[in-house]
């Protein structure tokens, strides 16, 4: 197996800490199906949080309408490699809109960790990276270490244009499990951002 | 004095706007392209393609959970790829979608996916308790619209409006 990068393999719930302390204004974060969620209702509650609990690959679309719907917000999308692999076209979306405060994170550890670990393209042949790219996000890279993550994750968040960070990850369980009650993550989101009073 | 009746993608437009829905994504369907130029042609709307239904559904929801009332626009057979993001993401999170569906698969239908697909769409709109209303006179047209959108917004659900041929003149082989 050859792969195209030499980022450092780290872990998703570490990531997302410190992508969640380096949050300081009111940043919208939809949290992908499975794992990538699962790691940030970890992290503590947030109301600007949305947490996916199916409707797989649909983190970047959503949060793409919310980056439309609220340009003076930042908006972080956690999404998988599998999940990503599944909605690719998202990405040429998000490029064609172009919007300037959306910001994807994907956590790739070339498996469909919560199925039984089979492994997905970005495993074999497939870079994330260079897909992004590919798709009119030139903003796209690979942290090559936590410190690299946090620079990145930073110069994302000024609202430069869209980015992607993505992240080799260990393939280590998530620390908790979301609670499982949509209307009630919905509500506390839209009030998180103040759509709701 | 004989009134020509608007256009029906004419009443589309003023219902959304009246009811200030903003966003139209949309995968394209020839029967829907001249809804779809004068969506593009107005700046109260942000209009743009996404790739696949399921997208559009996922960006109208995260622009009706950061305060922008959107709807999407598809074609029959894009209604095969929604059943997923209406089952685990519309209905769960109770978001008020619109959804236009241009009705293909009928009346004068030369593409058989199509019809294949319009035959499972109604019984899966009901299995999963969507609303749906056909939409056959235009001059029935702006009623239902203004009252469903009124709705679907009242009690945050989805509701679904199949354009019929009747109503738009549908697609016929070799247009």
């Amino acid at each position: 197996m050859t792969r195209a990068h030499n980022a450092k393999v780290m872990n998703r719930f570490d990531l997302t800490k410190r992508l969640v302390a380096q949050l300081k204004h009111d940043e919208a974060v939809i949290g992908g199906i499975g794992n990538a969620n699962f790691d940030l209702w970890a992290c503590g509650p947030r109301p600007q949080n949305f947490y996916m609990l199916g409707s797989m690959g649909l983190a970047v679309p959503i949060a793409l309408g919310t980056a439309i719907a609220q340009p003076r917000r930042h908006v972080v999308a956690l999404e998988g490699d599998g999940s990503l692999l599944m909605q690719l076209g998202c990405l040429t979306t998000v490029a064609m809109r172009a919007p300037k405060n959306l910001t994807i994170v994907v956590w790739d550890n070339g498996i469909y960790q919560i199925t039984g670990a089979q492994p997905t393209a970005t495993a074999a042949s497939t870079d994330l990276v260079a897909v992004t790219r590919g798709a009119g996000i030139a903003n796209s890279a690979w942290a090559t270490d936590e410190d690299d993550f946090e620079r990145l994750l930073a110069s994302a968040l000024k609202d430069g244009g869209p980015s992607l960070i993505a992240a080799r990850i260990d393939d280590e369980p998530a620390v908790a499990t979301t609670e499982r009650d949509p209307v009630q993550i919905r509500e506390r989101f839209m009030r998180g951002l103040s759509v709701r009073g | 004095m004989k009134v020509r009746a608007a256009a029906w993608h004419a009443t589309v437009l003023e219902s959304l706007k009246s009811n200030d829905v903003r966003l139209v994504v949309y995968v394209p369907d020839r029967v829907l392209t001249p809804l779809i130029a004068a969506l593009h042609a107005d700046a109260f709307f942000t209009c743009f393609a996404a790739t696949r239904e399921e997208e559009a559904l996922g960006i109208l929801t995260g622009a009706w959970m950061g305060g922008m009332r959107g709807t999407v626009l598809m074609q029959t057979s894009g209604f095969a790829t929604i059943p997923n993001a209406l089952a685990s993401l519309i209905l769960p999170c109770q978001i008020p979608a619109l959804i236009f569906v241009s009705e293909r698969g009928t009346l004068g239908e030369f593409n058989l996916g199509q019809a294949m697909v319009l035959k499972c769409m109604r019984p899966v709109l009901d299995a999963l308790a969507v609303d749906h209303h056909s939409i056959t006179r235009q001059d029935e047209l702006a009623f239902i619209l203004d009252r469903a959108i009124k709705q679907a917004f009242a009690i945050q659900q989805p509701v679904t409006f199949i354009l019929s041929p009747l109503l738009t003149g549908g697609k016929v082989f070799g247009a």
